[in-house]
């Protein structure tokens, strides 16, 4: 694993107007991890991504990826750069079929034959999208739309996937088989992966490391495993 | 059937009073001040007559007894349909092509001056077309580069004797210019917002047309604008092209099938490519759209740009049919008005849109003989059209065949 990190934030403020949702967000992801943010309701998780993203600005400290600082760079931009994300609650096109959503995906490509290459490389790896590539995306169940959302973020070739409460609102069996697909994707694939959850076990289990937000501020850094023997945060977020 | 009857009763006695409350002021209150009841109650007696035979057949055919009418038609129906969705669509589009080439030759000057009208609102609502039902964005100052392409080739032509032909592209691209720098600092809204500053902007450019005497003449308008110049052959003292002002109306209705045509291939052809892609993502989720890559804001403005230049060769033709242009053609109403035929024909969908233009234009005309109340019955009839349709008459298809994708 190299030394020099491929996604970093160092002392990253933003917010809404006024409301300060991040107040000095420092953390570091390697290459080939999957790190894990966890934290309450409005601690400022899915701001963070949504900062990295520049769909937020950073008002205050620097975003870092591969080295290069990317605070001004627009968001349409970042996925040509190989940092994509799923965003919170799925938001996937809904009047737009399974086939025309994992096309936008591939949107700043113009190879076809690739896409097209990629585009069945999706239905082998999701089979159900496979067998409603024609079906509306609004159609689909909150366990597909997931992983339509999922597909749709990798046909855009992530080096970075940043991954928004990718559970919310699904079944537990789902919710099971959604971590299995970005384990398998962080191994077979080699994405490096940024997790945010409420389900702190799951993303725990499943990532290497784990930062805890609270009120906008990282309050702790760990080993995953560390995290999940911590007797702070079993009773603050594993509920016991 | 009582059953059924004893359900709708009371919903229908309120919306029948609420009728009658609706029609007294418009009927029974006059001018000079008196109030009489007398032609209030008439008119409402056979609206209700008419209604509640209606209502009852409604009600007989819900519990089944008309079964032995109900069923060959409901068969026959669905016939129709698969047979319909069975032909190939060149077959539709050549159908309506000869219907449309051969159409003047059947009617007098009134027919084919509503199917000029017709055609020029085809023009006009799939340019809207592409910002409302393709980008999603709600515009209500349409009309205004409608009325910037018109002035365009009015003022050009008047001032400086430009022709036609010359002025129809440099129409186009004034409008653009103009939906570019209106687009600029309104397309940074979304939703609700969009549709207020658009109106705003709409109303502004009317009342730059209105107030700017020097340049527009302001509400007197700009007379004497010439018509369409066309080169014919003359086969007299060997082969010599000679000009001529278009005065006849076919060949206007010609001109505006043309454009027309050309608006439909040009959307269509838009529609299925990547930029029609984009747009569609913004539509649907523009967060979304960012996220994977779309530049959000130069597809909008794209968009808010090929619709301005739609309207603005849509008005370079008005001008020159019309041969006169003031600020009055392009009010709230207008925009107004090729919205509905949008949203009534069903967005994003090019031949519910040219159906919604067709009965939007015809309707009107079909009704004059009820005169004063043909608004009323043209209001109704829309609010039938959308409760029975509400995506439109004939819905956007979404099978997921692009072209490319049909290699996949």
């Amino acid at each position: 694993m190299s030394t020099q990190p491929i996604l970093e934030l160092k002392n990253v403020h933003s917010g809404y107007g006024s409301i300060k949702a991040l107040k000095g967000i420092s953390l570091k992801v390697m290459p080939g991890e999957i790190v894990a943010i966890i934290g309450a309701n409005g601690a400022g998780k899915s701001t963070t991504l949504m900062t990295i993203c520049g769909i937020v600005k950073v008002e205050k400290g620097e975003i870092l990826y591969q080295g290069k600082v990317i605070n001004k760079v627009p968001p349409e931009k970042l996925p040509t750069m190989g940092l994509c994300q799923v965003p919170e609650g799925r938001r996937i096109f809904p009047r737009l079929t399974v086939m025309e959503n994992l096309r936008l995906g591939a949107f700043y490509r113009d190879d076809t034959n690739q896409i097209m290459k990629d585009i069945q490389y999706s239905y082998e790896m999701f089979p159900i999208l496979g067998e409603r590539k024609s079906q509306k995306g609004g159609t689909l169940s909150g366990g597909e739309q997931q992983m339509l959302a999922i597909a749709r973020a990798l046909m855009t070739k992530p080096k970075v996937l940043l991954l928004d409460e990718p559970s919310l609102g699904l079944a537990p069996i789902i919710v099971q088989q959604i971590f299995d697909i970005i384990s398998q994707i962080n191994k077979e694939e080699g994405v490096t992966i940024l997790l945010v959850e409420q389900n702190a076990n799951l993303a725990l289990q499943a990532a290497s490391r784990g930062y805890v937000v609270e009120t906008g501020e990282i309050t702790l850094e760990d080993e995953a495993q560390a995290l999940l023997s911590n007797s702070k945060i079993r009773e603050a977020y594993l509920g016991e | 059937m009582i059953q059924e009857f004893k359900k709708v009763w009371k919903p229908y006695a309120i919306g029948m009073l609420w009728l009658l409350g609706l029609l007294w002021p418009l009927l029974g209150v006059h001018p000079d001040g008196t109030m009489t009841f007398q032609t209030t109650f008439i008119v409402w007696r056979y609206i209700l007559a008419g209604s509640f035979v209606c209502l009852i057949i409604y009600l007989i055919k819900v519990s089944g007894s008309l079964k032995f009418i109900a069923d060959p038609i409901s068969r026959a129906v669905g016939n129709i349909k698969t047979t319909s969705t069975a032909l190939p669509t060149w077959v539709w589009i050549t159908a309506v092509l000869i219907f449309a080439l051969i159409y003047p030759q059947f009617t007098g000057r009134y027919g084919t001056d509503v199917a000029i009208n017709v055609l020029l609102y085809i023009c006009l609502g799939l340019g809207l077309n592409v910002v409302v039902g393709l980008a999603g964005m709600l515009d209500l100052g349409y009309i205004a580069f409608y009325g910037v392409g018109a002035y365009t080739y009015a003022i050009l032509n008047t001032t400086y004797g430009l022709g036609f032909w010359v002025c129809l592209p440099l129409s186009a691209l004034t409008a653009c210019i103009a939906g570019c720098i209106v687009g600029y600092p309104t397309l940074r809204m979304r939703g609700d917002y969009l549709a207020i500053v658009t109106l705003g902007f709409g109303e502004i450019i009317r009342i730059i047309l209105n107030n700017w005497m020097e340049l527009t003449n302001g509400p007197n308008g700009i007379l004497g604008i010439k018509s369409i110049g066309i080169f014919l052959p003359v086969f007299e003292n060997g082969f010599t092209f000679e000009h001529f002002w278009m005065k006849k109306l076919q060949l206007f209705y010609y001109f505006a099938l043309g454009l027309a045509i050309v608006a439909a291939i040009c959307v269509q052809r838009l529609n299925f490519s990547r930029v029609g892609r984009a747009w569609e993502s913004i539509r649907e989720d523009e967060t979304a759209a960012e996220l994977m890559g779309v530049n959000t804001f130069i597809y909008k403005l794209l968009a808010y740009a090929m619709g301005a230049i739609f309207a603005g060769l849509a008005g370079a033709f008005f001008a020159a049919r019309m041969r006169f242009v003031s600020p009055e053609s392009f009010t709230f109403l207008e925009s107004a008005m090729v919205l509905c035929m949008v949203v009534l024909g069903g967005m994003g969908s090019i031949p519910g849109i040219i159906l919604g233009v067709a009965a939007l234009i015809a309707l009107p005309e079909i009704f004059r003989e009820f005169e004063s109340y043909r608004m009323l019955i043209f209001g109704a009839t829309m609010v039938i059209m959308m409760l029975f349709r509400p995506a439109g008459l004939i819905p956007a298809k979404r099978v997921g065949t692009r072209s490319e994708e049909k290699e996949g």
